[in-house]
């Protein structure tokens, strides 16, 4: 039996199947939402190069369209045991699938701003995430909250990453370079808008991401301030009102504006940490574990349980991408084994 | 020369002078070291009618142990029945010495009053004394039982940690559990001699063959001499140095001393009326949660005692007063902690320069609205309490929106206390210019400190409070929903300043409320008081996860609590609701 059974269908999962089912592997394809890819469903444009997500959206969707794919949404998977040598996959209405390997794929969830309410999500209309800052740029519906357009937006780097508050310690990774990203985006639809980006440290370590911040200075003109923002609060025409320290000039202080965004980060999904925690392949933050991060990234410390992409930390897309594509061999490799042992 | 001598009197003689000397000169000494104030405030009120009620409590505490007795019987029964008992013992003695003698009392007569008085008919009812005294004998001897069990099996006492002592206790100790045992032994000897017994003394004596008696009833009266003495010399150095010392505190506190801003006098008596029973360890969170082991209250109280503790010690306190509530002698622990956190030499006089170009406003006919720094950390209180005051008509001068100043208790609570008074001076300046009527704050931080730390001439009022009474007033409409709510009490509002109903009468009046297994003073500390600088976050999460078990218990479908620390605290961990008390009156306003 050729069958593995991919657990999460976002990028990661897709492209894992889509391999798989090219090499003749019947591939089950569980997705606990009703549509696939749903994280990406609202983004507008990916960094580095600014190419549509729907266009990638599109492109992954159309790999599902393979006989060898079933693809079940709107399925959450609550348990997986192992079954002698093959695997048990069970979902909530209790129906079980038998397989021969495990594809974790379950992803990541946004950081919940609220948590942080000094920053005031949840409070004031004026303050939004990343997230949703990237639905009003893919529907170019850039509005403060009296629905104007603003004359001013602040970003602010590190909200739940980089943080021992929250309890997050780690770095997020991809909000430093969606920030820059997002504060061209806005500069094209808005050119008269100021932007501002509050950071710790700018990380900019892909490919022509050190390009993308030159720019967004040189030809964007988008200012960047180092320091942390402690608090907001709204004044009395709805804008909102900053507080935090330019650790640069050594100076507090204070700034009103109609927008502020907060770059939120990225977690272990709800389904990760549950998964993780039953198939005892927890790692820190209640992100999956693969057995070293060298040559096995892929494998747990369960022989054939695999893991791929953002749940096992957090990561961009074309990283996860080629994450899949890795498992998808080390998965093929295992298969064959297997079949080869029972010969 | 008395009739009523013998050699081995001598070891217990010589124990209480050497007691009465080494107590008299500690305390004169403490004594001196009182400042003027204290002394002039002791010598106004000793000779009022106060030392009355310092007497019931006396009786209550030191004799009775009530407090104990609250917490678990038997640990209540062990103490009282040594401290009660010992007490009767000797009163008792001293009656029955008093009939049976005319003249040639010597003092010591009563302890050792069985061997000096074999007449059993020495006076009318004599019979039914020495009967009294075994049995008060008989308690004390089951007290000391207990005691043996309990230093084996604390658990039984509603103990799991118990104390580390120092060397003069175990010598103390050791001679405590030997002296009524003792004294049995050689009563018991001398009823099998002279029949002269109570029912348990002579019971036991009837068992005694008349020769051993004979030869054993000296060196048996000589070794219990022997434990009263070492005893008594111990006893000052010891931790038993309470016994005497409780009780002038008692009186010390009824005429209305207490701690202040150093280390004086009355901090002396105070570390020496602790007892170090270590019912403050188990409660404790740093032990609780974290068994961190040498922080508690105890240990700190000891070390300040024999040394001068380490200033991390002092520091490692979450100042949540849990061992407050549970300290049987009522000793003011968290003064004397910060006593120990002197940061007041530390230049940071120019950190304060700005404060002098504040302005006040003039708030004539209207209150005064303190959010304090952590509210503005917590945005949702202070938007609920801006709504509900637009609400009621009320209005306020928002006195820490922007430019403000600090209440000055996170300073004070680390040893800042000059820097502190430097706030507190030019808030108080601020208060009095604004002409308002009334303080209200959102942070019980801010209310322990305006209520007890300030001298302000206007009422000052926590949200809860002020919000309690505009809906009995009938001012404030609210509607009643059906969610399923339980209150967290904060330190700082709870045990420091006692506010307990208000929030749970708004609680009730807008939702259900459910009960908790922590409440009121029992409450958990969130972990994030502003009191510990030692402990990490991760330790703080601990903290925090442990009260926060216990609130969700009955999975509710909000925790309410009246703290913008508290709040952040829990939010940070939990997907259950976490919502000020303010901002739940503000969801259910009927508009």
């Amino acid at each position: 039996m050729k069958k593995v059974a991919i657990i999460g269908a976002g990028p990661a999962g897709i492209e894992a199947a889509s391999i798989l089912a090219n090499q003749q592997v019947e591939v089950l394809l569980f997705e606990k939402s009703l549509n696939t890819l749903s994280n990406m469903l609202d983004k507008a444009y990916l960094f580095p190069d600014f190419s549509p997500a729907n266009d990638l959206v599109d492109k992954l969707n159309k790999k599902l369209l393979h006989q060898q794919i079933t693809l079940f949404t709107g399925t959450e998977i609550t348990d997986v045991k192992k079954d002698g040598k093959e695997w048990k996959v069970i979902d909530a209405k209790g129906m079980s699938y038998i397989v021969s390997a495990v594809l974790l794929t379950s992803g990541y969830s946004v950081f919940d701003a609220k948590r942080k309410e000094e920053l005031g999500y949840g409070i004031y209309n004026g303050v939004i995430t990343s997230i949703d800052l990237e639905k009003m740029i893919k529907y170019n519906q850039i509005e403060n909250s009296m629905g104007d357009k603003p004359k001013r937006i602040v970003f602010l780097q590190c909200v739940g990453s980089r943080d021992e508050k929250s309890g997050n310690n780690y770095c997020s990774k991809i909000c430093c370079v969606t920030a820059v990203k997002q504060a061209i985006e806005v500069k094209k639809l808005l050119p008269d808008t100021d932007v501002y980006i509050f950071y710790m440290d700018l990380r900019m370590w892909g490919q022509s991401f050190e390009e993308m911040y030159r720019e967004s200075q040189e030809k964007y003109d988008v200012s960047y301030v180092r320091g942390r923002i402690s608090e907001a609060a709204s004044t009395f025409d709805k804008k909102i009102q900053i507080k935090a320290e330019d650790t640069l000039l050594g100076v507090p202080l204070k700034m009103t504006t109609d927008l502020l965004v907060l770059m939120v980060g990225m977690e272990a999904s709800c389904g990760t940490k549950t998964l993780a925690e039953t198939l005892h392949i927890k790692g820190e933050y209640g992100f999956a574990k693969s057995l070293n991060c060298h040559l096995q990234d892929n494998e747990t410390t369960q022989q054939g349980l695999f893991i791929a992409g953002s749940c096992k930390r957090p990561m961009g897309i074309n990283e996860t991408l080629a994450d899949a594509r890795s498992a998808s061999v080390i998965i093929m490799d295992y298969i064959n084994a297997m079949q080869e042992n029972d010969k | 020369m008395s009739n009523y001598f013998s050699p081995f009197v001598l070891p217990f003689l010589f124990g209480v002078i050497a007691l009465i000397v080494i107590c008299l000169i500690k305390y004169i000494r403490w004594y001196k070291q009182f400042d003027r104030l204290q002394k002039t405030i002791l010598l106004k009120n000793i000779f009022s009618l106060r030392f009355l009620s310092a007497i019931w409590e006396t009786v209550m505490e030191a004799l009775f142990h009530r407090k104990i007795f609250k917490r678990n019987f038997l640990l209540g029964y062990m103490h009282a029945s040594i401290a009660l008992g010992w007490f009767l013992l000797i009163v008792v003695g001293a009656i029955e010495s008093e009939l049976a003698l005319e003249t040639d009392k010597p003092f010591w007569i009563g302890i050792f009053y069985r061997y000096f008085i074999h007449d059993p008919q020495a006076f009318p009812n004599a019979h039914f004394f020495a009967h009294l005294m075994d049995f008060i004998l008989l308690i004390v001897l089951s007290g000391v039982i207990l005691a043996y069990v309990k230093s084996v099996f604390s658990r039984f006492f509603g103990m799991k940690k118990t104390s580390k002592h120092v060397v003069f206790d175990r010598f103390a100790k050791f001679s405590l559990w030997l002296i009524f045992p003792l004294r049995l032994i050689s009563e018991s000897f001398t009823a099998a001699l002279y029949n002269n017994g109570g029912f348990l003394t002579q019971g036991l004596g009837d068992l005694i063959n008349y020769s051993v008696a004979d030869i054993l009833e000296i060196p048996a009266w000589t070794l219990y001499s022997f434990a009263l003495g070492t005893f008594f010399v111990a006893m000052p150095f010891s931790r038993y140095m309470h016994i005497f010392t409780e009780v002038i505190l008692i009186f010390l506190r009824k005429w209305g001393l207490s701690e202040n801003e150093n280390v004086s006098g009355f901090t002396m008596y105070e570390l020496s009326a602790c007892s170090r029973c270590g019912i403050c360890i188990d409660n404790c969170p740093l032990y609780k949660d974290l068994k961190l082991q040498g922080v508690q209250s105890i240990y700190f109280l000891r070390d300040l005692r024999y040394k001068r503790p380490k200033e991390e010690i002092a520091d490692n306190c979450l100042m949540c007063m849990r061992c407050m509530a549970e300290c049987p002698v009522g000793l003011d622990l968290m003064t004397i902690r910060r006593q120990l956190r002197n940061k007041k030499e530390l230049d940071t006089n120019d950190n304060y320069k700005y404060i002098d170009n504040l302005q006040s406003f003039n708030s004539i006919g209207r209150v005064i609205y303190f959010a304090g720094c952590m509210s503005h950390l917590t945005p949702g209180i202070i938007d609920a309490m801006l709504t509900i005051f637009d609400k009621v008509d009320q209005k306020y001068w928002f006195m820490d929106k922007d430019k403000t100043i600090c209440c000055g208790r996170p300073l004070m609570q680390q040893g800042f206390t000059i820097q502190a008074s430097e706030l507190r001076r030019k808030n108080t300046q601020l208060i009095k210019q604004s002409g308002a009527n009334m303080l209200i704050t959102s942070c019980p931080i801010c209310y322990q400190s305006f209520k007890k730390e300030y001298n302000l001439p206007i009422q000052v009022m926590h949200h809860t409070e002020y919000i309690h009474m505009l809906i009995k007033s009938g001012k404030l409409k609210v509607r009643k929903d059906d969610l399923k709510v339980v209150y967290h009490d904060p330190c700082e509002l709870g045990r420091a300043c006692g506010i307990y109903q208000q929030p749970r009468q708004i609680l009730k009046t807008i939702s259900t409320l459910l009960k908790t297994k922590n409440e009121k003073e029992n409450s958990l500390c969130c972990g994030y008081n502003l009191g510990n600088t030692v402990i990490e976050p991760e330790q703080q999460g601990e903290i925090r996860n442990a009260a926060l078990g216990s609130l969700i218990a009955k999975n509710p479908d909000v925790i309410a609590t009246a703290c913008p620390m508290c709040k952040k605290a829990f939010k940070r961990a939990t997907n259950c609701n976490v919502k000020d008390i303010a901002e739940l009156v503000k969801e259910n306003m009927i508009l």
